[in-house]
């Protein structure tokens, strides 16, 4: 880990924001009474609201009644549920606290998602005497996939138990065991009545066996937010503005430090670029930015990046995010119909957006015994493990609880959120026998030929960046297009402009780029077409790659042009920018070359294309 | 960060998604100390401008001081003013108690003039410790073709995901305030020499805290005469803010029934 100069001010606080503290758990096991209870227990109530909920419980006829202050709306005071999440502050020991009500039933789980989702700990609120019934567990399952790290589990009702040690301890083994499961690690399991306040403020005298803390005191247990400034630099673009002739790339940093003068690299391109500058609008100028931190960057060179990009710093000595095009999610479901294999959707990973499509439905959890079993479909509110795949490859982070990285959101096509999807890694591909079942074409090579169509054939041009590739190739395609024999080009760069924009200039890439292509030529070469591929190919390995994936019909064509010749041509101006330093590892100037050994034909292109052109058909002629 | 840092941090990013997703977009500019901050949030997230129409739905009832800040600010702050009359209190729906009756005109006032400009989403300045019916809002709250509020199915609203229109003559609320509490707001204006409307500040011991049409809004008891009066009298008061707000005490839910129509 790079050690900082000097701290960030996003690590010293001056003041801290309040600690999202949610409560859940199944309807009826006394959430709304203990929200109650704690804030009058705490002396957190605004002036006045006593009054009202002993007024508006007179109404109805009822004694006090907790809950009152947070159903406040009229629905929930007369059907007695609640609806939605709210948020009430509250202060404990000099700590600010936000309390967000979940509500418990079954048809409101999106409600709860949405209250619970930022928590920094919960409380999970179980009837001593029910125990853990169907929502408990989902609860618990929801706070281990939305990655809450501290949970206090309130034994409420104790009173029902007399505060009876024995029973209670048995209360607690079970639901320790059900979260033992989840891997949820407990902060306390509190024996508790939140109506009449045993261990919620004060410690209760009705149970003086027991030793651990009081629920607010484990409250303020809860240890603030980890700091998120040491770790590696990450942030989505989120937007670009063009302002008085000035582009600004702008985004909140997710974690890690960004200063100006470091390097980023951008999206699944990854090209890089400088800060030059971190903007602020009425603020000091202040050449560093932390986590949370909504910023405006300025780059040299004035590249315009992508809604969606994730920014990182190549520089820095840290993990670099994932890249795949087969993830592994876990998925909490939230719409009432299920989920298929199949379906498509769209994951939202911060700003960006990609198109997915579910490739397989690995697992799906039974919630009665929490066992994972084989499905085809994740039901209505559902979870399970899945793999989603994409048309690019993404770059993300794997979903780490308290961090931003990889909290992927699944929307259908109405954009409507139907789903939680934390990323847990890139998906191996499953082996091809399982999943894959190539068709072969019914017409036969020698069906082929008898209705006079020529053999199909791959000629790989390969050769150093200017060498005459493509021309000599587009020579060739017309003359045989004149002589009515079918012809298609594969050339770098118009394949880099669509099938592999994906793709950067790493070698994973260009090694990348050229398995693709090998697999579109041997599809062309068998359906009967003369396949001419351009493509610099500076490695013997790679170029093995091709012929190992192409067979029989494959043959490496070298254009023979020297380096010398190549550079002083320069019809793009590649070698002038890679020699100016814009242009990384550039074939002939600060990457290999590999000449061949034994092509099945060298070029040259010395003296024009069109006799190139004419040597080459000849051979072709052979072949065909 | 401290804890207006991260307040301004979020509410930035809320701007610039709905500036991003929402188009066209409007925000609402009732002059009140809420959308005063709003204002200068939307300068912070596009460095010095506000690169949308703001929005006063004018009942024609406000303080004077109010307008006079209106026209200083709207030119100082380079806004693009849209200003549009409210109709009647005779068009209004007559079962609503008065003050609410006359509150709501607001509401007719707002819907048509999202009709006219076709918005898609409209920025408006609600926090959740206003009023016990905003504290169940979405940052991104989608209006039905009737500008409803289905207050029992919102979108579910997690990780910095929010809802979009998905339907015509929809249109998103979006509420870059709801997070922040009343003494929050007062601190970042002192932090950002925010300029508000004078009658917040007391005089002969009574001053507004929340400001309203006249007719529908009361001072307080108090003797802040200055920011830091204020913030003060807020870390010791537990008076609701909105308690010199006439409609919220009609009825238990006359505040409710305006929200579920399209009331801010």
């Amino acid at each position: 880990m790079t050690m900082m100069t000097a701290p960030h001010p996003a690590e010293s606080t001056a003041r801290n924001a309040a600690t999202p503290i949610v409560i859940v758990g199944h309807v009826d096991h006394g959430k709304s009474t203990l929200i109650g209870r704690l804030l009058h227990d705490t002396d957190s109530l605004p002036e006045g609201r006593l009054g009202q909920i002993v007024e508006s419980s007179q109404k109805r006829g009822r004694p006090v009644e907790w809950s009152f202050l947070l159903d406040s709306l009229q629905i929930e005071r007369d059907q007695g549920v609640t609806v939605d999440s709210t948020r009430i502050p509250f202060q404990f020991k000099g700590r600010d606290f936000v309390i967000v009500d979940a509500p418990g039933h079954r048809q409101f789980l999106r409600n709860m998602i949405t209250g619970a989702a930022d928590a920094e700990a919960a409380v999970l609120v179980v009837d001593a005497a029910e125990g853990a019934q169907e929502q408990t567990r989902r609860h618990a399952m929801l706070l281990h996939l939305i990655g809450i790290r501290h949970v206090i589990v309130l034994m409420n009702k104790a009173d029902v138990l007399a505060f009876d040690a024995a029973r209670l301890e048995a209360a607690e083994q079970a639901i320790r065991a059900l979260l033992a499961q989840l891997n949820v690690s407990v902060d306390a399991v509190i024996p508790a009545s939140a109506r009449d306040g045993d261990n919620i403020a004060a410690p209760s005298d009705r149970s003086p066996w027991y030793k651990g803390p009081t629920l607010v005191q484990a409250l303020a247990d809860v240890p603030p937010p980890a700091p998120r400034a040491r770790l590696g630099f990450r942030m989505v673009v989120q937007d670009v503005y063009r302002f008085d002739e000035t582009r600004y790339v702008v985004g909140r940093v997710d974690r890690g430090i960004i200063r100006e003068g470091a390097s980023i690299s951008i999206g699944t391109q990854g090209q890089t670029a400088r800060v030059t500058e971190i903007a602020r609008w009425h603020a000091p100028a202040l050449p560093v930015a932390g986590p949370g931190e909504s910023i405006a960057l300025r780059l040299e060179p004035d590249i315009v990046p992508d809604r969606g990009d994730l920014l990182f710093n190549p520089d820095e000595d840290m993990p670099r995010p994932v890249r795949s095009a087969r993830i592994q999610a876990r998925v909490f479901w939230l719409r009432q119909e299920g989920l298929k294999r199949g379906e498509r959707l769209s994951l939202r990973l911060g700003p960006a957006e990609y198109p997915v499509t579910v490739a397989s439905i690995d697992s799906v959890v039974n919630l009665e015994d929490m066992t994972l079993q084989k499905a085809d479909m994740v039901g209505p509110e559902g979870f399970a493990t899945i793999i989603l795949t994409t048309a690019h490859a993404v770059l993300f982070d794997i979903f780490t609880p308290g961090l931003n990285d990889g909290r992927g959101v699944l929307v259908d096509q109405y954009q409507q959120i139907v789903g939680g999807a934390p990323l847990i890694g890139a998906a191996e591909i499953s082996e091809p026998s399982h999943t894959i079942h190539p068709t072969e074409s019914v017409i036969s090579s020698e069906a082929r030929r008898a209705a006079g169509e020529r053999r199909g054939h791959v000629f790989w041009l390969f050769g150093r960046p200017a060498a005459g590739k493509s021309t000599i190739a587009r020579e060739v395609e017309a003359r045989l297009f004149r002589d009515g024999q079918r012809c298609v080009v594969l050339d770098g760069d118009s394949l880099r402009a669509g099938l592999n924009s994906d793709l950067g200039f790493s070698q994973e890439d260009r090694r990348e780029n050229i398995r693709r292509t090998a697999h579109v030529a041997r599809m062309f070469a068998e359906a009967g077409h003369i396949v001419l591929v351009a493509l610099v190919t500076p490695m013997k390995s790679d170029r093995a790659l091709a012929a190992g994936i192409i067979g029989k019909a494959f043959s490496e064509i070298f254009v023979d042009t020297s380096a010398d010749i190549c550079e002083s041509r320069d019809p793009k101006g590649l070698y002038a920018a890679a020699r100016a330093g814009k242009i990384a590892h550039f074939t002939g100037v600060d990457a290999p070359f590999e000449i061949s050994d034994d092509p099945s034909l060298t070029l040259s292109s010395d003296s024009g294309p069109e006799r190139a052109a004419e040597t080459f058909i000849d051979y072709i002629q052979t072949k065909v | 960060m401290d804890d207006l840092d991260q307040l301004e941090a979020q509410s930035i990013f809320i701007l610039r998604e709905a500036y991003r997703k929402l188009r066209p977009l409007g925000m609402l500019w009732s002059l009140g100390k809420d959308s005063n901050v709003m204002i200068w949030l939307a300068r912070k997230a596009f460095m010095g401008r506000v690169p949308f129409p703001a929005l006063h739905v004018d009942t024609g009832k406000k303080f004077p001081e109010m307008y006079a800040f209106r026209d200083e600010y709207a030119k100082k702050w380079n806004l693009d003013l849209v200003v549009r009359d409210c109709p009647p209190v005779e068009e209004i729906d007559p079962s609503l108690p008065p003050a609410a009756r006359s509150a709501a005109r607001k509401t007719a006032g707002l819907a048509a003039l999202i009709e006219e400009q076709k918005f898609r989403g409209v920025i408006a300045g609600i926090r959740r410790d206003e009023q016990a019916t905003r504290a169940k809002e979405r940052v991104f709250s989608p209006r039905g073709a009737g500008h409803q509020w289905d207050v029992r199915n919102q979108p579910p609203e997690f990780w910095d995901q929010y809802a979009t229109p998905h339907e015509a003559g929809m249109h998103i609320r979006v509420h870059p305030l709801l997070s922040w509490r009343e003494i929050d707001i007062w601190r970042y204006i002192q932090r950002e020499n925010i300029p508000v409307v004078d009658l917040y500040f007391s005089k002969n011991g009574r001053r507004y805290r929340s400001l309203g049409d006249q007719d529908i809004t009361s001072p307080v008891e108090s003797d802040a005469a200055t920011l830091e009066d204020i913030i003060a009298e807020l870390r010791s008061s537990r008076t609701s803010e909105r308690a010199g707000r006439a409609m919220d005490h009609e009825s238990e839910d006359a505040f409710e029934r305006l929200r579920v129509a399209g009331y801010l």
